[in-house]
């Protein structure tokens, strides 16, 4: 059992403003948790840039390779076909299949990357330092009990309407 | 940033963002009414009805249907079509309009987006037992087998359609997920803790806390999704038309069909959307978010694509004239004057002439008006995909097969049983899941309503007769604010 610092903001402004201090004093936030996407957090906050996208773009280029060596291999070279006289190597009619399964790999991967990089999966315990961080309040947490005087301070003065000592 | 409220915001009712939660919420959590359960009874009824119709044409054959030899494709494909087009709207909705920032949206997504899902699944029904013998559904799949091994047919439409339906399902799926964990987790956190819904809630929520990271993440796999989505969503009705397009049947064998599907899908979508819509927000009373500008701009949309499938239907017919050909110029002469002259006039008088009556604001924004419409637009389109099918195929190349089709009983139960699933689901979704997306509807309250800038929609509406007010630059645009 970890405890907490909790602090307990109504407005994603305020809340800006009160990450921003925290980073001016060098006081480590340990998570903040908002009930819907804050812009500009990510930047207060310093967090690097999401690579999903990047790992995205690999799992599509894998599902592109997979598509047309699935193809060409069962088409052309296991068992070609002649139908009409025509290619067996029909390039255009792989082109569906082909999209198809990139966007399939991608979409698919990039989900489940998403639910393994933010530890989600069904049944796990959520820890919710207060239930109203899923409402209408963000919440600030501390870790470190050596911060939390300072912490107190800056929590009033930014204009925290609530703080609490959360154990999780 | 100018604080000069242009249009009206996106959500009404000067919402907090706990009323948010609440409205979204506290129907899931409180006990359904009686109406919700006979009506879920009455569409279950419905469905089990066409489950049956389903199992005694496995169990007897597709003799008891009204095929015949020229024939071969009638209801069952045409609902197939149909279905398939209806689950278009919910991801040009959540995908397209939010790669083009058009936030309205935000207030229809979820729902759409469900009904996409719902759509895809009663689409998939029909191919499956239109096949007879459903059991060798794996034949479909490129796997190792025993006859060679012989592979799937790659050139073939109907190879690339079993591809091009299970991704866009897949997709559409964790799409709608992906925006659903965070709503379930506001859910879970009102529900009673050690209550049934908490649990039910938390295994379904994947344990979300709404972390700054766990949203930086979420940005940015909807926006890859949605990106993914759009070109996805266009692919797959223009597959859908290679079915047709790439035979030889005069008719079908047109290179307009992958634009002119794609269009009618978005067209039927719409139409089905504003149809569930209309009835959601007035019954989950939430008028305060899918509000009249929603069903005016909607409504605006099934206008574009209702020309644009109109548009379709004469370009069809000046081709066939065009291009000299006498078998081409028959079926369309056919489609207008022959034997199923009524159901080709009862497609155009749906999907075109009816939906005229959008270009009047009054008509746009006239709730059970633009309900009525929408039911048109869906009848339209079903005749859509019937004179396409039937019309094309009932007098072929031999005079001597010309044949007429006319469903048999079992056909149009398994297409009322088609409805009663789609609505079951849907009734099941606006029961027990979020119908609005609640964190995303949060983000935009702040720059959509006025009431966080400090001027009331009101006041402004007062003031609207007098000269415009000057903008007012935010502190941190304006080049002479004193700097910090």
């Amino acid at each position: 059992m970890a405890k907490y610092l909790v602090g307990l903001y109504n407005d994603e402004e305020k809340l800006l403003a009160a990450v921003t201090a925290f980073q001016q004093e060098r006081i480590p936030i340990h998570e903040v948790c908002t009930p819907f996407p804050v812009h500009g957090l990510d930047q207060a906050l310093g967090l690097r840039k999401s690579r999903l996208p990047d790992a995205a773009f690999v799992y599509g280029a894998l599902g592109t390779l997979t598509a047309l060596s699935m193809q060409i291999y069962m088409y052309t070279i296991d068992w070609p076909t002649n139908i009409g006289g025509k290619s067996s190597l029909p390039f255009p009619s792989f082109i569906p299949i082909t999209f198809e399964l990139t966007v399939l790999f991608a979409g698919v991967l990039m989900f489940l990357s998403y639910l393994y990089v933010n530890r989600l999966y069904p049944g796990r315990r959520a820890r919710v330092y207060d239930r109203r961080q899923t409402d209408d309040s963000m919440v600030i947490a501390i870790a470190d009990e050596r911060d939390w005087e300072a912490a107190k301070r800056l929590f009033q003065k930014t204009g925290a309407f609530e703080m609490k000592i959360v154990e999780l | 940033m100018f604080e000069s409220p242009i249009r009206e915001p996106l959500i009404l009712g000067r919402k907090t963002y706990q009323q948010i939660t609440t409205d979204l919420a506290s129907p899931i959590l409180s006990p359904a009414s009686w109406k919700w359960y006979v009506t879920t009874a009455f569409t279950a009824m419905l469905m089990f009805a066409g489950f049956a119709a389903i199992g005694y044409t496995i169990w007897v054959g597709i003799g008891t249907w009204g095929l015949n030899k020229t024939v071969g494709w009638a209801f069952d494909i045409t609902n197939f079509v149909f279905w398939i087009g209806i689950g278009h709207a919910g991801t040009l909705i959540s995908a397209i309009l939010l790669l083009f920032r058009q936030r309205w949206r935000m207030a229809i997504n979820r729902a759409a987006e469900a009904m996409t899902i719902f759509a895809v699944i009663c689409a998939g029904l029909f191919p499956i037992i239109h096949m007879g013998r459903p059991w060798l559904l794996f034949w479909f799949l490129p796997i190792p087998n025993t006859h060679g091994p012989l592979w799937v047919n790659f050139n073939s439409p109907l190879l690339w359609d079993v591809f091009a339906i299970s991704t866009y399902f897949t997709i559409s799926l964790l799409f709608w997920y992906t925006g659903l964990i965070p709503d379930l987790a506001m859910v879970r956190d009102r529900a009673k803790p050690g209550s049934f819904a908490y649990y039910a809630y938390s295994i379904l929520s994947f344990g979300w806390t709404g972390s700054a990271k766990q949203w930086q993440r979420f940005e940015a796999v909807s926006l890859v999704l949605a990106g993914l989505s759009t070109p996805l969503v266009l692919s797959v009705h223009s597959i859908v038309s290679f079915d047709f397009a790439t035979s030889i049947l005069p008719g079908w064998h047109t290179t307009i069909f992958p634009p002119y599907f794609v269009a009618g899908a978005i067209f039927s979508g719409f139409g089905m959307v504003l149809t569930l819509m209309i009835i959601t927000r007035e019954v989950l009373n939430l008028k305060d978010y899918i509000t009249i500008e929603h069903i005016d701009a909607m409504a605006k949309v099934t206008l574009a694509t209702g020309m644009m499938v109109g548009f379709a239907y004469a370009t069809e017919f000046f081709i066939a004239w065009y291009s000299g050909s006498y078998w081409e110029r028959y079926i369309f002469l056919n489609r207008a004057f022959g034997p199923y002259w009524w159901s080709y006039w009862a497609m155009v008088s749906c999907n075109l002439l009816i939906p005229q009556v959008f270009w009047f604001k009054k008509l746009r924004r006239s709730p059970w008006f633009v309900f009525i419409i929408s039911i048109f637009v869906n009848i339209g389109m079903w005749f859509e995909r019937f004179v396409i099918i039937v019309t094309s195929l009932h007098r072929d190349f031999l005079a001597s097969s010309w044949r007429m089709y006319a469903p048999t009983w079992v056909e149009v139960t398994i297409l009322v049983g088609s409805f009663g699933l789609f609505l079951t689901l849907y009734l099941l979704f606006a029961r027990y899941l979020p119908v609005i997306a609640a964190a995303e509807t949060k983000s935009i309250l702040k720059t959509s309503g006025d009431q966080y800038a400090g001027i009331s929609w009101e006041a402004y509406r007062a003031r609207k007769q007098q000269p415009a007010p000057s903008p007012v630059l935010h502190p941190a645009m304006d080049p002479d604010a004193p700097h910090s």
